[in-house]
């Protein structure tokens, strides 16, 4: 459980997708001109990732690793399909934004207005293919840890772009120079608040 | 010959690099991008798989065009891209074994990089193979020279060396009594946003109708 | 044909899947031994490098060849395990075992007629894991060299884990005191109190990369602790 945790609060704060590593900043960029919109989308990215990184996980382990078929039976032991993992993951997660985007539909009707474009367009965030392959890379344990990790990395993601509209919507007042106006202030910003969140580095608990 | 290099053509080739560069003024592909720019070997390694995947899956989806069910659009170039980026991966992988280290999961991420996607959906789908692949080149040509802008800077005052060979002088050190050192600061991660934000600043006042207007 | 119709949005699919899947696995397949190749040629290097040989990718593993006399496995109570290859030990999996259950692989390396004892390491830093390997003297106390690697720490701060800069001072180091206690060598920071015979400076700015790098030679060290009273 402790580890649990530890993994969770660091996918938030230190292994930030977009603080630390630059994830999803298509749409980080994109969509931030507002809280209200950037909120839509931070969770949207939250409950995709909370349902890819497992998913991805499981076929990881049991279809696509060195050896990972072996519950087929001995004579697939040696079968090592890693070098398929990009493609089976981005399928994976285009699906589940597709059946995702279904769900809400039907079940959660004004949800999904107000989710709108920002659904299909998951698909495309280079964060949520991340956390897979990150997830992959960190090669968790259990099940438990993946998931922990994905709902992390989904919540610095949303963090990270509701904390950015907030100011970009404060900034529309401030005298900034005129070439820096809209993009460049906010890569600048960016970066400031990457170094901030560079405070929480060696948290452990 | 001409008419492969006619004054439209090469325009798809050199727009791309200053007026619509797809990263400080379409703002496109930067996930993938500055994470690796820490140090310039790994920012012309991504430069140059990003050339060669974009250039490819230009040209194949440009040759594709008049055969792809328009339902399975998006899966097909989906499809071709993760294709396309596996063989740079895994060509890294067995040849350049050094720098696909470095660049770890990030190669993977050229699959979401949001230029080639891009490119694709708004040029590919509706030009021939020639123009797309010039097309394809010129975007990730103004794609890479802003990774190699980036990760010089950083690698040059964050280490003082550049392709890890030492360029400030030993002696300048104040370890070794002279008056410099390495801004630490520039390796971070957060600074490859300021200086990509100071790139987009300069390029911005030399050519003003850049500028966003205050809505 | 439609190019809408359903028969043939699905025909068009399977053929690309098929085409994609054949061609691609036609490249992982013809590239692999070459992946694979790179990936034992740097364990060599690495192995070498901390009996302070430098290899390069030509020369690597005829130098190893050469220089490694034997591998081995032993248990935690220093025995010697039949019927597993040393090199090819997945030292990640044996962590998350219990101590009494991993395999432990031990190198011996012959350097100007001396036996030296190579023990490798795995623990994590600040991004990721970081490993590496460490080789003692006969007397099995006294460090002959060390090799550090690291799959992603910060480059200049806890990057810096694989220069010489910070490997070399662990040569000469004692990991156990005069008690004959094996209390494995301490990573200090500046101004932190700490035996000079059994302790090297931490990397400024990467105290993180540093704690964890202590912490894995500690680790690993001590699940070797029975194997090195046996020798002694």
């Amino acid at each position: 459980m402790e580890n649990l945790i530890n993994i969770f609060i660091k996918s938030i704060f230190i292994d930030n997708m977009v603080f630390a590593y630059f994830l999803g900043m298509c749409s980080y960029l994109a969509v931030s001109k507002s809280v209200k919109t950037a909120t839509g989308l931070g969770v949207a990215v939250i409950f995709v990732m909370l349902i890819t990184v497992p998913v991805d996980y499981l076929l990881e382990n049991y279809v696509l690793k060195e050896g990972a078929l072996s519950w087929l039976g001995a004579d697939f032991a040696d079968v090592d399909l890693s070098f398929l993992s990009f493609i089976m993951f981005i399928a994976v997660i285009a699906s589940m934004v597709q059946l995702v985007e279904m769900i809400v539909e039907k079940f959660a009707p004004v949800l999904y207005t107000q989710l709108g474009i920002f659904l299909p367009l998951i698909a495309v965030n280079c964060a949520i293919l991340g956390g897979s392959l990150f997830m992959q890379q960190k090669a968790f344990n259990n099940i438990a840890e993946a998931t922990s990790y994905g709902l992390g990395s989904g919540i610095g993601w949303f963090l990270a772009i509701v904390g950015i509209a907030a100011i970009r919507e404060k900034v529309q007042y401030s005298q900034v120079p005129a070439p820096l106006r809209g993009l460049g202030i906010t890569f600048i910003i960016t970066g400031l608040m990457g170094l901030a969140f560079m405070g929480f580095m060696g948290i452990k608990l | 010959m001409a008419e492969l290099f006619s004054k439209k053509n090469l325009k798809l080739l050199s727009n791309p690099l200053n007026s619509s560069n797809p990263i400080t003024v379409q703002v496109l592909g930067i996930c993938s991008a500055l994470a690796v720019t820490a140090q310039l070997k790994p920012a012309v390694v991504m430069s140059l798989s990003v050339v060669a995947v974009l250039a490819l899956a230009n040209v194949i989806i440009s040759l594709l065009r008049n055969t792809i069910p328009n339902r399975i659009r998006i899966i097909v170039q989906l499809v071709v891209i993760a294709a396309l980026v596996i063989l740079v991966d895994q060509v890294l992988r067995a040849f350049v074994y050094d720098a696909s280290k470095q660049l770890s999961v990030f190669v993977g991420l050229i699959i979401t990089n949001c230029i080639i996607m891009g490119r694709l959906e708004a040029f590919a789908l509706g030009n021939k193979p020639w123009p797309s692949f010039l097309d394809g080149l010129g975007n990730a040509a103004g794609y890479a020279w802003v990774l190699i802008v980036v990760g010089f800077f950083r690698e040059l005052f964050g280490s003082g060396t550049l392709w890890g060979y030492q360029i400030i002088p030993d002696s300048w050190y104040i370890a070794n009594g002279g008056f410099y050192e390495n801004n630490g600061m520039m390796i971070l991660p957060p600074m490859a946003l300021v200086t990509v934000g100071v790139i987009i600043w300069v390029q911005r006042s030399k050519n003003p109708e850049l500028v966003e207007e205050n809505k | 044909m439609d190019r809408n119709g359903n028969t043939y949005t699905f025909l068009y699919a399977a053929v690309m899947v098929i085409v994609v899947a054949a061609l691609l696995a036609a490249t992982a397949v013809s590239l692999k031994p070459f992946q694979k190749r790179n990936i034992e040629i740097e364990k060599m290097q690495n192995i070498l490098a901390s009996v302070n040989i430098q290899a390069d990718v030509q020369n690597a593993s005829k130098i190893y060849k050469e220089k490694i006399t034997t591998t081995y496995v032993v248990d935690a109570k220093g025995n010697k395990k039949e019927g597993v290859n040393a090199f090819t030990v997945n030292l990640k999996k044996e962590r998350s075992l219990p101590v009494a259950e991993r395999s432990l692989p031990v190198y011996e390396a012959n350097v100007d007629g001396k036996v030296k004892y190579i023990i490798p390491l795995r623990g994590a830093g600040l991004w990721g894991p970081i490993w590496g390997y460490i080789s003692l003297d006969e007397d099995m106390n006294t460090i002959f060299g060390a090799n550090f690697d690291h799959q992603g720490e910060t480059p200049g701060l806890g990057a810096e884990i694989s220069t010489t800069a910070f490997e070399a001072p662990f040569i000469g180091k004692k990991i156990f005191n005069a008690e004959g206690k094996l209390v494995s060598i301490t990573v200090a920071k500046k101004g932190e109190k700490a035996e000079p015979a059994h302790s090297v400076d931490a990397i400024s700015g990467g105290t993180i990369t540093s704690k964890g790098l202590e912490q894995m030679i500690s680790d690993d060290l001590n699940s070797y602790k029975e194997f090195f009273n046996k020798k002694k």
